[in-house]
């Protein structure tokens, strides 16, 4: 469940940079302050060794598939929430470099997800209060419970940030229905596994979950704080999806009425106009637009068939479409006919560029071969 | 994991590769790291119909892969390998978006294609040019300049760790999978038998990690390791960084495909 960087908006994904590395910084600051126990050297091996468990695939029950540990659970339980974090956001910083699982940008979302969310509110707010001093059987039950409250939270997350990304708006209620139930599973299979090793573990070597925090974190705390972060990163996405394209705005601002300087060509518009509509949720848009940001570079032209064709169009792709908000082209811009003449021009140009950039590489091998 | 058969080979590989001393190795790490950021935000800017304009950005990942000897076959298997998800949740586009939105010549291309198309685009962008990264540059050196940069100690201490011992443990993690493969005759791993070995590998690195600490606290560790040598931030580390944020800045405002485009053919430039 790694977001890709292909799959998210750079507003969406700063929103959750800031809020997954302002806990990751709270969590930096209370693993220095710890006084016991080994420090980095244990979260540092323990984070290898949830990397190795993904060597070790087991066979999902009753599918046909098999798994791995994402292991956020196993590690709150085992070094509680702040060291948890940390560990995990490493092995996610790693997995985002070297295996290109998700990417740079769509680091923050995933850290959220997959650490944040099953961490700092499954562990709390499911784990604790269900286990208490339970036995072992409460405990087990707890875990699965937890585990599969984080990932079904994690995918909800995914469907959420995806869907304010806007690059591939699957509507929120479709993607939910794909990816809630199959991660129901894919929880309760991590649960299995984590009370599993959990036991083992525990008739081995009872000492070091006795050592494991116990109640000492104070879970309403950390609560609050993550509804804090949750709502924040929700208000920060939406409002920065509104203007969804940050560089295309300042762009358009900076060059102020003097939009003219793009020249009002027919084509101006090579982009859809929806791209510049990417993602806002429809309605409160208008107003909160700078004058004359995109006004003047929409063609009169193709206007025509607005109207009536833009409608009947949308209304079909309502109906049969599985996406329907999807249809963004439609919504202001509809197809655009005066760009059919241009876009021959423009393949041109990609082409051209693409040899561009062959050809820098192949001086450069070139130069090399023979310097 | 997405497709990657041995995630200790591929960790493997890469580590060798940044061993090499080419232009791009020599390079400060951070000038490295903050071009290749700011690569990942301009890359994910455009609009979600453009795919033309995000080509120019291939230079970036061409030239650093040329300079550096990155071997490109390789990381064409490794961003391949890494392609399902993507492609997945992409391929949808064209299905659900069918306004036409570019016509050449009798074809019509919908604009589930085209963002189709970007979204592809803007994967093999990034991915590329984040492997090429690790490959040309040591992942110590990586988290010393996270750390110049401004993270937590504790954080790229954490990373560093994690990355020293992911070797150690990757084997250990194979040797448990061979004796069991070796018993078990080609079945599957069960849940029951995979808490059973975990734990015991959980084990086996609670008491590495105990031993490593006494071993570190013993020679007195206390807190950071000492930087080997720190790179000095040179001239060509200035070039490399603004000449990269100029291109991009300009790549991001100028329409380069259009310009050329409209050069050859005579067309609206």
């Amino acid at each position: 469940m790694h977001m890709a960087d292909a799959l998210v908006s750079p507003a969406v994904g700063g929103a959750f940079w800031v809020v997954s590395g302002t806990a990751l910084a709270a969590s930096c600051r209370s693993a220095r302050r710890s006084p016991d126990g080994l420090g980095v050297p244990l979260t540092g091996v323990l984070g290898a060794f949830i990397f190795a468990l993904q060597m070790l695939n087991f066979a999902i029950p009753g599918t046909g598939s098999s798994g791995h540990l994402v292991g956020s659970l196993l590690l709150g339980i085992l070094l509680g929430p702040h060291a948890a974090f940390l560990t995990i956001t490493s092995v996610l910083v790693v997995q985002s470099l070297f295996f290109a699982d998700g990417g740079l940008l769509a680091l923050g979302c995933n850290i959220f997800n997959m650490g944040f969310l099953p961490i700092f509110v499954a562990y709390p707010c499911l784990y604790r209060p269900l286990a208490g001093a339970g036995g072992p059987g409460r405990r087990t039950a707890a875990t699965l419970a937890a585990a599969a409250g984080g990932m079904l939270l994690g995918a909800l997350a995914v469907a959420l940030e995806t869907r304010l990304s806007g690059l591939s708006a699957l509507p929120l209620r479709t993607f939910l229905l794909a990816l809630l139930p199959i991660h129901l599973v894919i929880g309760l299979a991590e649960g299995a596994a984590t009370a599993g090793i959990l036991r083992f573990f525990r008739r081995a070597r009872p000492e070091l979950l006795e050592r494991a925090p116990g109640g000492r974190t104070s879970w309403r705390a950390v609560t609050l704080v993550g509804m804090l972060a949750v709502f924040t990163g929700g208000c920060l996405s939406w409002g920065a999806s509104r203007y969804p394209d940050g560089l295309e705005w300042a762009v358009a601002r900076v060059a102020g009425a003097g939009a003219p300087a793009r020249p009002a060509k027919a084509d101006v518009p090579a982009r859809p106009a929806g791209a510049d509509v990417q993602a806002r949720p429809a309605g409160a848009e208008v107003p909160a637009r700078p004058a004359g940001a995109d006004v003047p570079a929409r063609p009169a032209g193709p206007g025509a068939p607005e109207g009536a064709l833009h409608q009947r169009l949308e209304a079909v792709q309502r109906t049969t479409a599985l996406l329907p908000d999807y249809a963004l082209p439609g919504r202001d811009g509809t197809p655009e006919p005066s760009r059919a003449g241009t876009s021959l021009s423009g393949l041109v140009g990609g082409a051209l560029t693409l040899l561009l950039v062959a050809g820098v590489a192949l001086a450069l091998k070139f130069r090399r071969r023979t310097a | 994991m997405g497709g990657t058969a041995d995630p200790f080979l591929e960790l493997a590989t890469l580590d060798a590769l940044a061993g090499g001393r080419s232009a791009i190795h020599r390079l400060e790490p951070r000038a490295k790291v903050v071009t290749v950021a700011a690569f990942a935000v301009l890359v994910a800017s455009f609009g979600r119909y453009d795919v033309a304009r995000l080509l120019p950005f291939a230079l970036f990942p061409a030239v650093l892969v040329t300079l550096s000897d990155t071997p490109a076959r390789y990381l064409l298997k490794r961003v391949l390998a890494a392609l399902p998800f993507v492609l997945f949740v992409g391929i949808l586009n064209p299905f659900l978006d069918r306004a036409p939105a570019l016509a050449v010549g009798g074809l019509t291309l919908s604009g589930g294609w085209l963002s189709f198309a970007s979204i592809l685009l803007r994967f093999a962008l990034t991915v590329s040019t984040a492997l090429t990264l690790m490959a040309t540059t040591r992942f110590d050196e990586v988290c010393l300049a996270l750390e110049r940069l401004g993270l937590p100690r504790v954080f790229t201490l954490q990373l560093s760790f994690l990355y020293r011992y992911a070797f150690v443990l990757f084997a250990e993690a194979q040797r448990m999978l061979q004796a069991y493969r070796l018993r078990a005759f080609g079945r599957r791993i069960s849940l029951g038998q995979f808490g059973a070995m975990a734990a015991q590998l959980l084990l086996r690195t609670w008491d590495r990690a105990v031993r490593i600490h006494r071993a570190m606290v013993a020679r007195g560790f206390t807190g950071r390791f000492q930087p080997p040598a720190a790179r000095a931030w040179g001239l060509s580390d200035t070039l490399f960084t603004a000449g990269w944020l100029a291109a991009f800045a300009t790549l991001r405002w100028v329409d380069l495909p259009r310009l050329l485009g409209g050069l050859a053919w005579g067309g609206p430039g």
